[in-house]
């Protein structure tokens, strides 16, 4: 048998993905549970930064992309970030008036 | 050249680093496809935001939280079924992979039941009721079935590619030494579940 793939090494177990769904079923829970209370503009916020956290959580925990290159990992997040605020703040606007 | 000889060249001329990241960057560009028209939603968002809000009130937000645990579900099911074979569990990947396609068919059906009794209301695009209404309104549900359009065809895109992924692990192609294609195609569903947790996000909880 050859060298083992760095990714097959250290691939997590069952269980850690299973939590990781877990979570990700909370927080759409909880996403929902916002969503029906009356909170104004804090909605629009509070649901996008828990969408944000369940991609976070699959691009991190599933997709594994803290295992790839720094830059490419500045590059995901620097596209990510840009989209959250322009996206909060385009709401943000919205709700308010 | 020996069978074993060939294949330990193969894995020694494979560069799994290379294929994962031009995976990476062909759905970094599926990113920029959904957050430009993310952006541009949200533009139309603060123009008309009392059509975009009475609009999303018409959305079935119970079929939408079905659908988003049905996602996450596959994505899991996608995620085991490279932790299976990375075991050399073929039998057992096999089976995750055929739980990720069923339930994959199981958000179109859902999708499709919901267009269904929207198109039975002649909300369409194009459909006299629905330009009978304000701009705002007619925006909303454009940009809906656009980008709900989009992602469902992606579903589709990638239970072709998990049908083509279980035929050639169960030929022995996909093996413990050898997995990436089965990885990559896991990288592009967990993104579709991102797109889709965003979707339901803005579209149905938003209101």
């Amino acid at each position: 048998m050859g060298k083992q793939d760095f990714y097959t090494e250290h691939s997590n177990g069952y269980s850690s993905y299973i939590l990781v769904w877990l979570a990700l079923l909370a927080l759409t829970g909880l996403a929902v549970a916002v969503a029906g209370m009356n909170l104004g503009g804090l909605i629009v916020v509070a649901v996008i930064i828990i969408a944000s956290i369940e991609g976070y959580l699959i691009l991190t925990m599933f997709m594994h992309l803290r295992r790839e290159s720094r830059v490419f990992y500045v590059f995901v997040s620097a596209a990510g970030l840009f989209l959250l605020i322009s996206v909060i703040l385009l709401f943000s606007n919205s709700s308010f008036q | 050249m020996s069978t074993e000889t060939q294949v330990h060249a193969e894995e020694h001329n494979r560069d799994n680093t290379g294929i994962r990241l031009g995976m990476r960057v062909f759905l970094f560009t599926e990113l920029i496809l959904f957050g430009g028209l993310f952006l541009v939603y949200s533009v139309y968002r603060y123009t008309y935001p009392a059509d975009f809000h009475l609009a999303a009130q018409e959305l079935n937000k119970i079929i939408g939280t079905f659908n988003t645990v049905i996602l996450l579900t596959s994505s899991l099911t996608m995620a085991l079924s490279t932790v299976a074979i990375q075991r050399s569990k073929r039998k057992l990947s096999l089976f995750f992979q055929f739980l990720t396609i069923v339930l994959g068919l199981f958000f179109i059906i859902n999708k499709c039941f919901e267009w269904a009794t929207m198109f039975h209301q002649s909300i369409y695009p194009g459909s006299e009721t629905l330009l009978n209404e304000s701009e705002g309104n007619i925006l909303f549900f454009g940009f809906y079935y656009v980008m709900t359009g989009l992602q469902g065809l992606h579903v589709i895109v990638g239970i072709v590619l998990i049908a083509f992924m279980m035929r050639i692990t169960a030929k022995g192609y996909i093996t413990h030494n050898n997995y990436v294609k089965l990885e990559n195609t896991g990288l592009y569903w967990h993104l579709i579940a991102i797109i889709w947790v965003f979707l339901f996000s803005l579209f149905y909880l938003i209101t």
